[in-house]
């Protein structure tokens, strides 16, 4: 019987409950604790309960499938991977006030256990990395690159919809782990020996692996798409040097994402390698070495932190164009800036593990490559300002993160270069410290940077404006949270608070700590505001329709389009003579027009291999964290034979005739010409439908 | 509601940063950490975070002054003149790359020359020789083998003032980082590894010791206190380290490599463990205790230093004999590299 059961469950038992070690042990402790997790277990299965209720209802389910589970569609991937991303973000700020709480009053003691602790920060950690800035940002560019270089589709379809099954994948695994516990307490790098299986015997880090893991190999794929989407797909005249600087930012990511992610493909692979076949690549014993991994993971680490900033600083470079109704400052400069950034960041890995051991020449090398790194990024903020100066700058939403962005992220560069600066960081290495730098850079740099492109380009894809009020009032609590949340980290760095700790025993910390825990709720209430704010603007979306989709007055492609776009984007693809092609067209006022004549276009066909590879992959992921081989084995055969049979088909393409083309460009158009245009000043009100008036030079509209 | 320029940003941005400066120097006098340095390592680093600060402020301060003066001046409703398609200067090009280079020109060769001077594998000149410490990193405490008075202690490392320590470091369990913030830097340690460490105390007083690197549930509690004490008060403590402390034989050497911290090997070892911060100490220890732990060879128990050598003898290392497993393992082991004796200049 025994054997039966574990041939099936593997070693999946009772004890993965999160309320199972509470039955036996009745200290206060494991009983808080247990409610803890038992809550956000409800809340997981609740949450997947209501979800599949709801659809069922409303008769969805159809709907779901074949509009959006299997469709191709650039747009609707990008944004299915934001709504992945957008749920995960929830989770891991949840995550954060818990240990913000616990912290605050964490002085000798507080609520949690070490155990839930570590826990926390570990998938905070790699949640908030792996499955809310990188499918953010993916579904970002999903979305927006495509149409700013006058594209049907990316240049994989089905390759895309693999990438978003994958990361779908890893994100339900991180979510499973709430229900069947525990989740890894090794932290988001994973360093061994400590996840080694002497060490962690349990299935916690089998759950990092996996989840890390199929993030990665999504985000690999992802990047041979987007780079070779915009080295091939670009419209006629397109040329590298006039395409819009966050789609620039978009190949430079690409290409970091391709020879970035797989070091840490091989990394956790290798760590899989010693945890289920007894191989010793970084056990202590027979010869393993973690300082291998330590390597292999940073020289994914570093490029990772450039992957999740650059497409901010390409949303910026736009918004602050946009916004300044102005043409970018120093484009040229900017595009190589963001190259020099991207080769170098290459370069720089050492700096993570100073105090290693390594020679002074070593460590003196990485340290100053570091600070060559600081030189573009100091040139980009400068261009930015100048992109302000001399413009007509509109704080609008995306502004004020823009704004936000700028002054804290230079303060985010400072620290990091003390960080780099070998001698002192080896004071302030593993302290808080670290975690403010880094936050400083992630929470102004990457989130402020999606969070402003979710208000600039929400309105293309939904055809209304995001509602404003709620909007600022969301952007100031962010601002506000985070120097409450993270400002007074750099003091305890200072003052040598290693990070990780549960609790602590100097008095001195206290003050810092509850002004810290303080911004957190702040930051819970920013999250509160942007969730009112999308309810509120779903409420008006009537009266802030913008179908006529140019809000802003945008200078790039894909303001040239209605709001939602049509699924191929373009009735006949663009000529593009100069960069802000868009911009340019409405200066010749030669914008909203109809083509003279038009051709059917062929359209990738619906396909399910997306949603088998999220299912056998969070099958099989789920089958080796649990030992369950046949899930394991049954799983790996299912996606062979999907892949294969995807070589089968031949009907994988769709056509849409010339004529029904016609008939929704022409309707249309048919809108613009009865939409007011209205001037800037009129941005943010309901008489905005997307029609800015026609710009007249030099004039302010 | 319009877009204007009309939003506190800038009004509540700078105050906040004053506030967090003038705290950050008015709490330095009773900060612990190397805000106020013990040592001289502390000391220059305290020195080199402040002249960072002061150099990168020059890239910084425009940014966070003239943001808010653009906003301000170019606002929609205002009448500077707007230049919608002026997009280059060649002037301000130049400045824009030049300031940061020439900034990080400096930064580069003061960081090349700081970052040899403070190599935590450099000997610190001192009139004294250096007190030989060997650290040892267990789950979730520490071991101090002082190998030329024989004697080791947990939960306090004391140090005479004003004499260079040169530390060995290695770790029996997984990676930690051993750090005396008041003294100067951190430094990993590793299983099959030896880093070392050098630091000097310039003032008596106790100050907090820690691990930084994750480590498990009792990582938290992985402290110790340090004592720094002048030249008759350490030769005080090795004596009555000798009368008062216990043999680390190898039932005791049972209990440390166990989980917990040194708490709970004090209650173990049935000691008084009301005072979290109180030495344990070992009157004598075997022979080479260090280097069979990193190289994770068998201990020989017998070769207890009975009599404690007398300072300045050389000592012997590993005495227990490697199997041919532990040997090949270690001599072809990347870690030589680690062993550097010397910093190079
Ligand atoms: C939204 C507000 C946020 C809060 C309040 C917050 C809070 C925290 C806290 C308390 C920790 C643990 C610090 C420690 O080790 O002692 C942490 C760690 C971390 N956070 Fe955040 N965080 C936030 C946003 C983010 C974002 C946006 C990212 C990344 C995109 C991020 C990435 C990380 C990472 C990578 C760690 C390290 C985890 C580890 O130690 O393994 N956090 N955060
Ligand atoms: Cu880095
Ligand atoms: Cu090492």
């Amino acid at each position: 019987m025994r054997d039966a059961m574990s041939s099936i469950f593997g070693r999946l038992g009772w004890d993965a409950l999160p309320f199972w070690s509470m039955l036996h042990d009745h200290s206060a402790m494991t009983i808080i604790n247990g409610i803890i997790a038992t809550g956000a277990a409800s809340m997981v299965v609740i949450g997947a309960l209501a979800a599949i209720v709801l659809v069922t209802w409303l008769g969805k389910w159809k709907y779901l499938w074949s509009e959006w589970f299997t469709s191709p569609d650039h747009k609707k991937i990008g944004i299915m991977f934001i709504v992945i991303a957008l749920v995960m973000l929830a989770r891991a700020i949840i995550e954060a006030v818990f240990m913000r709480a616990q912290q605050a009053v964490g002085l000798d003691g507080g609520f949690l256990t070490a155990e839930h602790f570590g826990q926390l920060f570990t998938t905070h950690g790699t949640i908030m990395v792996f499955f809310m800035a990188m499918p953010f940002l993916t579904g970002i560019i999903n979305y927006v690159m495509p149409l700013q270089i006058g594209a049907r589709d990316l240049s994989f379809p089905v390759l895309n919809q693999v990438s978003l099954g994958l990361t779908a994948a890893g994100a339900a695994l991180v979510m499973i782990s709430l229900v069947l516990a525990p989740f890894s307490i090794g932290g988001w790098t994973g360093y061994p020996p400590f996840t080694e299986l002497s060490y962690n015997p349990g299935a916690g880090v089998d759950y990092w692996i996996w989840a890390v893991t199929l993030s990665t190999l999504s985000s690999t794929l992802t990047g041979i798409n987007f780079a070779v989407t915009i080295f091939k797909k670009r419209a006629p005249g397109m040329k590298l040097f006039r395409m819009p600087l966050f789609t620039w930012t978009a190949l430079c990511t690409a290409i970091l994402m391709i020879f970035g992610m797989p070091p840490l493909t091989v990394a956790t692979g290798l760590l899989a390698l010693d945890r289920y076949l007894d191989f010793h690549m970084f056990t202590t014993d027979l010869g393993g070495n973690m300082m291998n991994y330590v390597n292999l993971f940073w020289a994914f680490g570093h490029p990772e932190v450039y992957i999740l900033i650059l497409p901010p600083f390409g949303i910026f470079s736009e918004v602050f164009a946009t916004f300044s109704g102005k043409r970018i400052y120093g484009y040229k400069l900017l595009v190589i800036a963001t190259m020099c950034i991207a080769v170098l960041s290459f370069t720089v890995w050492l700096h993570h593990f100073f105090t290693m051991g390594q020679s002074a020449h070593i460590n003196a090398a990485f340290g100053i490559a570091t600070m060559l790194i600081g030189i573009p990024t100091g040139v980009k903020v400068y261009d930015w300002m100048l992109t302000m100066y001399r413009g007509r700058i509109r704080l609008s939403v995306p502004m004020v993160y823009a704004i936000g962005f700028i002054m804290l992220f230079v303060l985010g560069g400072m620290t990091g270069i003390i960080l780099a600066t070998p001698s002192v960081d080896y004071q302030v290495h593993n302290s808080l410290f670290l975690v403010a730098h880094f936050h400083n850079m992630l929470i102004p740099g990457l989130l402020f940077g999606m969070l402003s492109a979710t208000n600039f380009w929400f309105p293309k894809a939904f055809g209304f404006r995001l509602e404003e009020r709620w909007g600022y009032r969301a952007a100031f609590c962010w601002i506000i949270g985070f120097m409450l949340a993270f400002f007074p980290l750099y003091v305890l760095g200072l003052m040598g608070m290693p990070r990780r700790s549960v609790a602590y025993f100097e008095p001195q910390y206290l003050p810092w700590m509850i002004t810290a825990g303080i911004g957190a709720l702040v930051i819970l209430c920013a999250l509160l505001c942007l969730l009112i704010q999308l309810w509120v603007s779903i409420r008006d979306r009537h009266a802030n329709n913008v179908f006529a989709g140019d809000p802003w007055d945008g200078r790039t492609l894909e303001w040239a389009v209605s709001a939602p776009p049509p699924e191929y984007n373009f009735p006949v693809l663009p000529e593009i003579y100069s960069i802000d092609a868009f911009m340019t067209e409405k200066d010749r006022g030669q914008g909203w027009q109809a083509p003279d004549r038009y051709e059917d276009i062929d359209m990738p066909a619906n396909s399910a291999l997306g949603v088998v590879v999220a299912v056998t992959g969070l099958a099989m992921a789920f089958g080796l964290v649990w030992y369950m081989w046949w899930l394991v084995i049954g799983a790996g055969l299912l996606t062979l034979v999907a892949v294969i049979a995807r070589g089968f088909v031949r009907q994988t393409t769709r056509t849409i005739s010339a004529s029904e083309v016609q008939r929704t460009h022409e309707h249309w158009l048919e809108q613009v010409r009865r939409t007011t245009p209205i001037k800037r000043s009129h941005e943010q009100s309901t008489a905005n439908h997307g029609l800015p008036v026609p710009p007249i030079e030099g004039a302010v509209q | 509601m319009t877009g204007q320029g009309k939003h506190p940003l800038h009004r509540n941005r700078l105050p906040a940063l004053l506030v967090l400066l003038i705290l950050l120097s008015g709490c330095s006098a009773n900060m612990p950490g190397f805000m106020n340095p013990q040592g001289p390592v502390a000391e220059a680093q305290r020195h080199h975070f402040w002249v960072i600060i002061a150099l990168v402020m020059i890239v910084v301060i425009p940014v966070i002054i003239q943001t808010p003066l653009i906003l301000w001046r170019y606002r929609y409703r205002g009448h500077a003149v707007y230049r919608p398609k002026w997009y280059m200067s060649r002037w301000l090009d130049i400045i824009m790359w030049a300031v940061p280079i020439l900034i990080v020109a400096i930064l580069g060769s003061y960081i090349w020359r700081q970052t040899h001077e403070l190599d935590p594998y450099r000997p610190i000149a001192g009139d004294q020789p250096p007190l030989e410490i060997q650290v040892v990193g267990y789950d979730w405490k520490w071991l101090f083998i002082y190998p030329d008075q024989g004697i080791a202690t947990m939960g306090q490392l004391v140090v005479p003032v004003n004499r260079p320590i040169s530390f060995e470091l290695t770790s029996a369990t997984v990676l930690q980082s051993f750090f005396i913030p008041a003294l100067g830097s951190q430094i990993d340690v590793m299983n099959r590894m030896v880093t070392r460490l050098h630091l000097k105390a310039d003032h008596p007083g106790r100050f907090e010791g820690k691990n930084m690197q994750y480590n498990g549930e009792g990582f938290h509690r992985q402290r110790f206190v340090t004592r720094a004490v002048d030249g008759d008060a350490f030769d005080d403590f090795v004596k009555r380290t000798r009368q008062l402390g216990q043999p680390l034989d190898q039932s005791v050497y049972r209990i440390i490599a166990q989980k917990g911290d040194n708490r709970d090997v004090a209650r173990t070892l049935g000691l008084d463990t009301d005072d979290s911060d109180a030495v344990i100490r070992f009157s004598t220890v075997p022979d080479g205790l260090f280097h069979t732990i990193m190289t994770g060879s068998p201990i020989d128990w017998s070769a207890m230093t009975i009599p404690p050598p007398q300072q300045g003898t050389t000592r012997t290392s590993v005495i227990g004999a490697p199997s041919d497993h532990d040997t090949a393992s270690s001599s072809d082991h990347p870690s030589s590299s680690h062993e550097r004796k010397e910093a190079q200049p």
